[in-house]
């Protein structure tokens, strides 16, 4: 294949990264937004989503079509509780202390982790998609009787990854409406900015917390059951997903949503786009250098400002 | 007399708002200055430009003869500053003891006998020997504030600025507290920074009044009390809490 | 002699007695429970004493085994050298990490550090060819030898990792009682009151952190030359994450913690993986219960209620 058709197929797998990648860091952002914590089961929460998938698929039957819809409602849902009921019963406990919180988000993730590969075992198993037909892309030739289309083997995606890429996007903006349309939205973005002042006007707090934490968590649990049908299903995926989404958050500039999204868009891209190029592990060195000195000299990230 | 510190045109902004105004202000040695003013006037903020916990928007601030303006607030303390905080700020989990301790370590350094001994003078000195042992966080709040000046005293500071030490304080303990300061005015200069006017019209040999972040009034407490523009910047500003 | 320093000198008789009495199984146990206290007793300086809460110290662990391992593989230095080799890498790793990690704090402090240590491991990963990435290398008998002694055999393997532990703990009392020590507390403590008695807290912390990382190091060192091996696994997040576990455990800010900590969380995992695959589950349940329950840890504990004075 020539470079302009391989770099365009490193692109469009760059986007699918990119697409699942904004939906887990939002889910991520809007906790440490709205909750100043930082949670370091998110991974986990991701893993589980694309297990859960995995566990609907066969337990459900009915076809892939079936099984996808039902497990997009029950694995965020399943998590989502799960990640209320661990923010009411640890994190609440704990007074989201800030480093506590770290601490007890990695013994939840080593627990949610090691539960799984007690019960889902060791190995990585594939879910199939929904539909997947194969989608020819044409490309451009400058012959000499000017510009014509052809099919370069070998350049083609699925109709399952477009949909992904259209899905989070559909979500993503849902999430935007959401919080700045909803009445629910405005309740967490009223605690974001001022908890005791919240507290002050009545607004529940503690619920809003373990309400948040858990939509965090779902989001999280839906990038993994989008994910799922692309990459198998594995019990410990969850750490990758985890670095990935700490790097987004961060050149993003944390608790910012656009921030996030357009970090994700960049970090999901270039990362395909390197991976294909050069080492993967050399991009991975690369990102995470980078994301520790963007900390160091700019800690609200490469695209916020600074507010104090 | 020499001054042992002095500010030139110091003024610092956070956002466009202007906390401190160009503040020219001189203090001799071996003086108790207190600096006064409403709520809001920009004392704390200068304060703490003196110490280095704020940098200055604009000016130069000389301490003993000597530009600190750039220099971090450890260092200025090693020069010879000390600062007691107004939000009470001790070292909660550790021994009334041990906090002095840290004061005193940090110019006698290894030298175990007279950390020892100054650690007791200090200590003795606020009446807070027999307390030695207790953390700092299970003492009242009256002698968690003479703790602070206790870990003042054992510094040895030749400019030792106390941001309004007497809050919070009982009756006793303020009568206590003025008498320490006349013992310790001695030896070192005192910028005491205070809203109970009782205690500033006793102790302080001279008084500066800072009013919207400018200096605007300074003299002896007498000029001070009977000064009409001070009478109009407290009655402006709801009078003196 | 205070009853402080015969507790501690105690504690190193007990473990030099038990070399001659403990059956071979808990021999080994405890020679690598005690070249594992010393990573923890570094960890500790930073986090229990100095407050820094690092999740990246698996890097200096493994700037020290890699350093030690690399040089024993690819250059003619004996055992002793290629160690000190170790620590120099440890030492100077913190040093640089320092600097730039500790213009954050807190929360960013701790991802700082967790980012550059997934770095390292990355870079052990990158440079194959020659560190094996996660397959690891052997280091070869010939390699391990001290003053003709073999490293390997079981009684010269567990006395080196008591000498080793011994220096490190009394290292570590020494240092917490003296002043330095005594201002790593005040800035765990109240960091900006510290500032303003005079102490630079910045180079307290970078001093911190360097002794830290330089402890962990020779720890790592010390695995790779008394069990023979060196291999990425050591520098993955999970080996940030153990020495944290061992020293909530044992005592965060105490001397004695991370030894106890180490110890019984080496016995809890070592059960647990007999029973089933899924070991790790301890330390995560661990993690939360000591978070909930105890921050103050088994030492911590004692000190609270028992001896006030324990340092």
């Amino acid at each position: 294949m020539e470079f302009g058709p391989y770099l365009m197929l490193a692109m469009l797998e760059g986007a699918v990264l990119a697409a699942v990648l904004a939906l887990m860091a939002s889910g991520l952002s809007l906790t440490f937004g709205v909750m100043r914590v930082v949670n370091v089961a998110h991974g986990e929460f991701y893993m589980l989503g694309a297990v859960i998938a995995w566990f609907v698929a066969h337990l459900v039957g009915g076809g892939a079509a079936l099984s996808f819809v039902a497990a997009a409602i029950i694995a965020p849902l399943a998590v989502g509780v799960l990640a209320a009921a661990a923010d009411i019963t640890i994190l609440k406990r704990i007074d989201y202390d800030p480093e506590r919180t770290i601490v007890a988000t990695i013994g939840l993730l080593y627990v949610i982790q090691q539960v799984t590969l007690m019960t889902y075992g060791p190995d990585a198993r594939p879910v199939e998609p929904p539909f997947n037909s194969r989608i020819a892309l044409p490309w451009i030739e400058w012959g000499e009787g000017g510009p014509s289309l052809y099919f370069p083997w070998g350049l083609s995606t699925t109709s399952y990854k477009l949909f992904v890429i259209g899905a989070a996007a559909v979500l993503i903006l849902a999430i935007r409406l959401f919080m700045t349309r909803s009445r629910a939205g405005l309740i967490m973005r009223a605690t974001q900015l001022d908890s005791d002042m919240a507290t002050a006007f009545g607004i529940p707090v503690e619920r809003v917390y373990a309400a948040v934490f858990g939509l965090g968590a779902a989001l999280a649990a839906l990038a993994g059951v989008l994910i799922v049908p692309i990459q198998q299903a594995h019990y410990l995926m969850g750490g990758d997903a985890l670095l990935l989404s700490f790097i987004v958050v961060i050149i993003g500039g944390l608790g910012s949503m656009a921030g996030t999204i357009v970090a994700a868009v960049l970090i999901g891209m270039s990362d395909g786009i390197i991976s294909v190029f050069f080492s993967p592990t050399l991009a991975k060195i690369i990102a995470t250098l980078l994301v520790a000195l963007v900390l160091v000299f700019r800690p609200q990230g490469l695209f916020g400002t600074r507010d104090r | 007399m020499s001054l042992i510190l002095s500010t030139r045109g110091l003024s610092k902004s956070f956002q466009g708002l202007r906390a401190v105004h160009e503040v020219d202000f001189d203090l001799p040695q071996h003086q108790v200055r207190a600096l006064i003013g409403p709520n809001g006037a920009g004392k704390t903020t200068f304060v703490s430009m003196l110490i280095g916990r704020l940098a200055a928007s604009a000016g130069r601030i000389c301490f003993d003869g000597r530009d600190v303006t750039d220099m971090p607030a450890h260092a200025r303390v090693a020069l010879g500053m000390a600062y007691t905080f107004q939000i009470t700020s001790v070292f909660a989990r550790l021994s009334a003891h041990e906090n002095v301790a840290l004061a005193a370590r940090r110019h006698l350094g290894a030298d175990q006998d007279a950390v020892e001994a100054e650690v007791q003078e200090a200590l003795g000195r606020t009446g807070l020997a027999d307390r030695a042992d207790a953390l700092a966080q299970d003492l009242s709040y009256g002698h968690q504030r003479l703790l602070e000046i206790a870990m003042g005293l054992a510094q040895r500071p030749r400019l030792m600025i106390l941001d309004e030490p007497t809050q919070g304080l009982a009756e006793g303990e303020i009568a206590a507290f003025k008498a320490l300061i006349r013992d310790l005015a001695r030896d070192t200069t005192i910028l005491l920074i205070e809203h109970n006017m009782a205690v500033v019209m006793e102790l302080a040999d001279r008084i500066t009044v800072l009013n919207f972040g400018e200096i605007l009034a300074e003299g002896t407490p007498a000029e001070i009390h009977a000064d009409a523009r001070v009478q109009a910047a407290y009655l402006g500003s709801g009078g003196d809490d | 002699m205070s009853r402080i320093v015969a507790l501690h000198l105690g504690l190193v008789a007990l473990l030099l007695a038990l070399n001659f009495l403990l059956p071979a199984y808990t021999h080994g146990n405890i020679a690598r429970i005690m070249v594992l206290a010393v990573y923890a007793i570094g960890y500790n300086i930073a986090f229990g004493y100095t407050g820094l809460l690092s999740l990246g110290h698996a890097m200096f662990f493994a700037a020290g085994m890699y350093g030690t391992g690399l040089i024993l593989r690819f250059s003619e230095l004996s055992a002793l050298p290629a160690w000190g080799v170790g620590l120099a890498c440890g030492a100077g790793l913190a040093l640089a990490v320092g600097l730039l990690a500790l213009r954050t704090a807190g929360v960013a402090f701790m991802i700082v550090t967790l980012m550059f240590s997934q770095a390292v491991y990355l870079i052990i990963l990158y440079f194959g060819a020659f560190t094996r990435g996660d397959e690891g290398f052997v280091i070869e008998a010939a390699d391990r030898m001290i003053w003709g002694l073999d490293l390997g055999q079981p009684q010269v393997r567990y006395l080196a990792a008591w000498a080793l532990f011994s220096v490190v703990l009394l290292i570590s009392l020494r240092l917490v009682r003296r002043p330095a020590g005594r201002v790593f507390v005040a800035i765990r403590e109240n960091e900006l009151r510290a500032r303003l008695l005079g102490y630079d807290t910045f180079r307290y912390k970078l001093l911190a952190l360097v002794i830290s990382g330089t402890i962990s190091a020779a720890s790592g060192g010390a695995y790779a030359l008394l069990f023979g091996y060196a291999g990425a696994s050591f520098a993955t997040v999970q080996y940030s994450i153990f020495p944290l576990l061992w020293v909530l455990l044992g005592g965060a800010g105490t001397v004695l913690g991370p030894f106890l900590g180490t110890l019984f969380m080496f016995y809890l995992i070592d059960i647990a993986s007999g029973l089933t695959e899924a070991y790790m589950l301890i330390a995560g349940l661990a993690l939360i219960g000591l978070t909930l329950f105890a921050p103050q840890g088994i030492a911590g504990v004692i000190r609270a209620r028992l001896w006030k004075d324990l340092p």
